[in-house]
């Protein structure tokens, strides 16, 4: 398959999945089990995904600039700066240790 | 007038902090390999921010087209209990429904539940979810431009910023002890996972760690369920009325 079908698919899934809140009958999604495991799912795959794009390139787990962002982007938002301003932080952490 | 509505103030408030960073959705998208129309398809299609985060971030690591649908598809499922949650607070019929569905995203929800009675309810979802659609596809399209013209995207330190983009994503949801618990051992299992499977895998693997966790512990059923930007604490009060009211928020921050 393409990158765009990829990205079609992707995209009805996503709607999809919006759209179920809605149509399916309440008492399915109610179950707390369910909840809860949704909620647990998207920090669970958000560290993961931090996880990632911090340490690895490939299948290597490689430490560089990019930790200097991770500690940065934490920093940033201890001290409670917009979610903008922690990315900008990230970016210009990673450019600055590469120079 | 419907700026003389709290809900509608705040709604907009969000989507112009929401909105904003767009901007950075749409330079990383570039940098990772996708085309200026394939990243602005992202915004206006699949709209939810974390989705589209975790498919560019499966994709920047070397990881399959199925591999960055499974990851954004999974991270994408708590939208439908936003659904089931809006559904019945706003009590919406006929045609939109399924046009409030693709506005149904952690912002507008969190929104909506933060109001007291029902019109002020539906004027915020309304507000938050359509002011961030316009906004967040307006700078996704700037921001890819802008990736665009910058060439190499490392030089820019955008490798960089994926990861601040995505511990922004998570920092909101670490209230409290278990889910920073949770968050460092899907951080270990990837991290161990990586040198055997293929690229984009590793967080399939934390996905199923983290949902048996879900499933076999007892506790908030809200937890991770919270906006990247809190409507509450725009308001200027205290985020008691949605999701953590057991817990002091602010000392957990």
């Amino acid at each position: 398959m393409t990158l765009w079908s990829w990205v079609l698919l992707a995209s009805a899934l996503a709607y999809l999945t919006k759209l179920a809140g809605y149509l399916v009958p309440a008492r399915w999604l109610q179950d707390e089990h369910a909840t809860r495991m949704a909620g647990t799912l998207t920090i669970g795959l958000l560290a993961s995904l931090t996880a990632v794009n911090a340490f690895s390139a490939g299948t290597e787990i490689v430490l560089d600039a990019r930790v200097g962002s991770l500690i940065a982007a934490a920093v940033a938002l201890a001290l409670r700066a917009p979610f903008l301003v922690v990315v900008i932080v990230g970016a210009g952490v990673a450019a600055l240790m590469r120079l | 007038m419907l700026l003389q509505s709290p809900a509608v103030r705040i709604g907009l408030s969000i989507a112009i902090a929401t909105g904003l960073y767009g901007i950075s959705f749409g330079a990383l998208a570039v940098a990772a390999g996708l085309d200026v129309w394939q990243t602005v398809a992202l915004s206006l299609l699949m709209f939810t921010g974390g989705s589209q985060f975790a498919f560019i971030g499966v994709l920047a690591g070397g990881g399959s087209g199925s591999a960055a649908c499974g990851a954004a598809t999974l991270l994408g499922i708590r939208n439908a209990v936003y659904g089931m949650q809006m559904n019945r607070m706003l009590g919406l019929a006929g045609w939109r429904k399924y046009l409030a569905a693709q506005v149904t995203i952690d912002e507008s929800a969190a929104t909506a539940a933060g109001q007291l009675t029902r019109p002020e309810q539906r004027r915020g979802f309304w507000a938050a979810g359509l002011g961030i659609f316009v906004l967040w596809n307006l700078f996704t399209l700037l921001g890819a431009l802008l990736g665009d013209a910058m060439g190499d995207p490392r030089a820019w330190g955008l490798d960089g910023a994926a990861v601040a983009a995505f511990l922004g994503l998570l920092w909101p949801r670490l209230r409290g002890r278990e889910p920073v618990a949770l968050a460092l051992l899907c951080a270990v299992v990837t991290v161990l996972v990586v040198p055997f499977v293929p690229p984009g895998i590793p967080i399939l693997v934390a996905g199923l760690v983290a949902a048996s966790w879900g499933w076999f512990s007892r506790g908030s059923p809200l937890e991770g369920l919270e906006p990247d930007v809190d409507p509450a604490e725009r308001a200027g009060r205290r985020a008691s009325d949605h999701g953590h009211s057991d817990r002091d928020e602010d000392a957990a921050r």
